[in-house]
């Protein structure tokens, strides 16, 4: 016990000088000449910051693309997923809640189309993104509330999609606040 | 859906690739021979002057174990101290944040001492930044430090030539921190922060959203703590949702960064014993079983996943892009998959989607995968299970055909094989036990446990089977060290931190001294040279026998409780 306590005290002293005073500020000053110097790259519109391009936010409003249900309602000060569990019946009514909900705003679609993931939280509540179906299942809505052509917004869905890295890794993807940052922006 | 398939099989391939070279790097650096990185050896020299150690010494067996000890009663003692300080701290305190009472405290310190990070609070509002560094980030390197190095000297002890000695613990403590977690963690920390990882002292930012509502959006030195938190088997993120928030893990680009340090090391271990022992095809046998093993395991819970969730499908609408509750869009279904199956057998445990909402069949491969713990498992600690596995394989092998055991021409004797035995029904009997006494509480106690506000919001109605999973998940990985979770459990009482605090140090502590025992006694025998009378054990045939022998162990161990959570729920959910 003696014999090691010495050593074990000040290797403790040491590797915390390394570990974690040395070792973070190094990283902390490379993450300078990162986009967005290290502290989060943000998204800017009608002159000013409107958010974070990786942290999604909340779009209920009809005249936007909405995201997905989040079970922090999109407060990025913390994170969480519904966790439930797959079969529990509290969870399902939920569930039903929002395919309610997305059919009364959008009474042209049917139900059978839905995207699961446009009824159903993110693993972080803070989830960026949606698929391109996702998208382009709102593009009827949109248009009647913005007066606008079909074809444009699926444009603009389109030029919005990110496809799989190297075309190989993960799904396409389309952000959503830089999607309704274009939409607004539409003449 | 193919083109997906295709990019995990080269995402697999390339961390082979890596832990191929990184295995024999190990080999290089555990021998004293030369290598990349000797340009630091002035640093160590350093180092070891302030520590006051001389790595060359080396130390008997008990000082040794004694050394592990004291550490880690010193970075407990230490964290402790410091998490239930933190508010008061004014360095790197970015506001806001909750003080952690002793139990919490407690089981946060042990949590990451174990390489476990089970995390009872919450990153964004539970901890400070220096907090983060100085507790969580500090930990995750030494406990991986540590897994390394006991790692090394198992291995060492199964040398040709006998002896008395493991090593230097300081000795290769340090070294595996300049050698190896450093260097490679300021790399993968370079790649993190050019793709999007913040990495600021700077407060919580308030924005206004383009809908027009005010959102405070967490933030903080996150790419220092990453890179450790995977190359070191640990899986403690910055926030709350771990690898799924999306500062953690910006898109796949990351992913496949992340994913391919949480293979590295556990892999290159594998790699690096059979370099070490100069014996390549037990290190080929050993990696292909637990590949095959890990696959078994795997491809099943993308299976379940893609074909989604029965009970979502009943409610008519379109799942096929895989059941997407609780995952992340930018990584989809069948990488969400790929990525829980990798981290429930290798104890990162990192998360990028929610294993609660995951299908009820997919816990039945989480579990299994968990319990054993040994494909590829952990860094030093994987293969630790592994050879427990083997020394009992060894002896049911040799009493089949009539031979003495022996294992890489030394008799294992029964004290080997009783300490074997003792660890491997450990485990179970461990997070089995105290399953047990989480359920009789739930089922005695007037409304399941809230009254005594010990088991936060369990219910044991209507989600009876699923509330049973929640429990049983929540012991297995804390003692296999995972520390991935079914988050509705309400985690962060006293019973729960303390109940799976005691866990975690049980099962950190006991394979690691039993397995270093079992290693001590082998390495003061002599060596004898194989003949027809031994059984072979590099040999695929082995391989196979060593595959059977886990399997009856672990459906034994494990069965009765699958049945009565994940089946059960299976069979009885909505369709």
């Amino acid at each position: 016990m003696k014999t090691n306590l010495i050593p074990a005290i000040r290797l403790t002293v040491v590797m915390l000088i390394l570990t974690s005073v040395i070792y973070p500020l190094v990283v902390a000053g490379i993450a300078k000449l990162a986009p967005g110097g290290g502290k989060g790259v943000t998204v800017e519109a009608k002159g000013r910051v409107v958010g974070y391009a990786l942290i999604g936010q909340k779009f209920t409003d009809d005249r936007y693309f909405n995201s997905r249900p989040s079970a922090v309602e999109y407060n990025a000060a913390g994170s969480a997923g519904s966790n439930k569990g797959p079969s529990n019946p509290d969870y399902l009514k939920m569930v039903q809640a929002r395919i309610d909900t997305f059919l009364v705003h959008n009474p042209t679609v049917k139900k059978a189309d839905i995207p699961a993931e446009l009824v159903t939280a993110s693993g972080s509540g803070l989830d960026p993104d949606l698929s391109p179906a996702a998208a382009k299942i709102q593009i009827a809505r949109i248009a009647k509330v913005r007066s606008l052509p079909t074809e444009r917004l699926t444009q603009l869905v389109d030029a919005n999609t990110n496809g799989p890295l190297l075309g190989l890794f993960g799904p396409s993807t389309v952000n959503v606040l830089k999607l309704n940052v274009a939409l607004d922006q539409l003449r | 859906m193919t083109s997906e398939l295709i990019g995990f099989a080269l995402l697999f391939g390339t961390a082979v690739g890596l832990a191929v070279l990184t295995g024999r790097y190990l080999s290089r650096v555990f021998r004293n021979e030369p290598s990349v990185l000797d340009g630091l050896a002035p640093v160590e020299r350093l180092l070891f002057r302030l520590i006051g150690v001389d790595p060359t010494q080396p130390m008997p067996w008990a000082q040794y174990l004694g050394a592990v000890a004291v550490t880690s009663v010193v970075w407990v003692v230490l964290a402790v101290t410091l998490l239930m300080t933190q508010t008061q701290i004014p360095v790197w305190n970015q506001g806001g944040i909750s003080p952690m009472d002793w139990t919490l405290a407690l089981n946060t310190a042990i949590s990451f001492l174990t390489s476990t990070n089970l995390q009872h609070y919450s990153g964004e509002s539970g901890a400070t930044y220096f907090s983060q560094l100085f507790v969580l980030t500090f930990l995750q390197f030494m406990s991986a430090a540590t897994s390394l190095t006991v790692g090394v000297a198992l291995v060492r002890s199964l040398r040709a030539e006998s002896g008395a000695s493991p090593g230097n613990f300081y000795g290769d403590l340090v070294r595996s921190l300049t050698r190896v977690l450093l260097p490679l963690s300021l790399l993968v920390a370079i790649g993190l922060v050019f793709a999007g990882v913040p990495m600021t002292f700077a407060p919580y930012d308030t924005i206004q959203t383009l809908q027009g509502d005010l959102v405070s959006v967490a933030r903080g030195p996150v790419a220092a703590m990453l890179p450790i938190k995977h190359l070191g088997s640990n899986g403690g993120g910055f926030f709350g949702t771990n690898t799924a928030h999306p500062f953690e893990n910006p898109g796949m680009a990351t992913y496949c960064l992340h994913l391919i340090t949480v293979f590295l090391l556990p892999m290159a271990f594998v790699c690096f014993v059979g370099y070490y022992l100069n014996r390549r095809k037990l290190g080929v046998i050993i990696f292909t079983l637990m590949t095959g093993c890990w696959l078994l395991l795997t491809i099943p819970i993308m299976q379940q996943e893609w074909a989604g969730n029965p009970a979502i499908s009943a409610l008519g609408i379109d799942q096929s892009a895989g059941s997407l509750e609780g995952k992340e869009m930018r990584f989809g279904t069948l990488a969400s998959a790929f990525w829980c199956g990798v981290n429930v057998v290798i104890p990162a445990g990192a998360l990028t989607s929610m294993h609660d909402s995951y299908t009820s069949l997919s816990g039945v491969f989480m579990l299994l995968g968990m319990q054993i713990d040994a494909f590829y498992g952990g860094v030093g600690t994987g293969f630790m299970y592994l050879f427990l596995y083997i020394i009992i394989a060894i002896f049911i092998g040799s009493l089949m055909i009539g031979r003495t055991p022996e294992l890489l021409g030394k008799k294992v004797g029964q004290t080997e094989i009783q300490l074997a035995v003792g660890v491997i029904v450990a485990q179970p009997l461990i997070y089995l036990g105290l399953t047990a006494v989480a359920v009789l509480i739930v089922s005695r106690a007037p409304d399941g446990g809230v009254a005594l506000g010990w088991l936060g919001n369990r219910t044991a109605g209507p989600n009876g089977y699923h509330g049973f999973t929640t429990m049983l998940y929540e012991y297995v990985s804390s003692v296999a060290g995972n520390g991935s979770g079914f988050e509705s459990l309400g985690d962060n009482t006293p019973f729960w931190n303390l109940t799976t605090a005691l866990a975690m140090l049980l099962g950190r502590f006991i394979p690691i001294v039993g397995t270093l025992l079992i290693g001590a006694q082998l390495y003061q025998k002599p060596f004898i040279p194989s003949s027809s009378g031994t059984l072979p054990t590099e040999s695929y045939t082995f391989g196979a026998l060593l595959f059977i022998v886990i399997v009856i162990i672990g459906a034994l161990c494990f069965f009765p409780a699958l049945a009565i959570g994940p089946i059960a729920e299976f069979l009885t959910q909505p369709r």
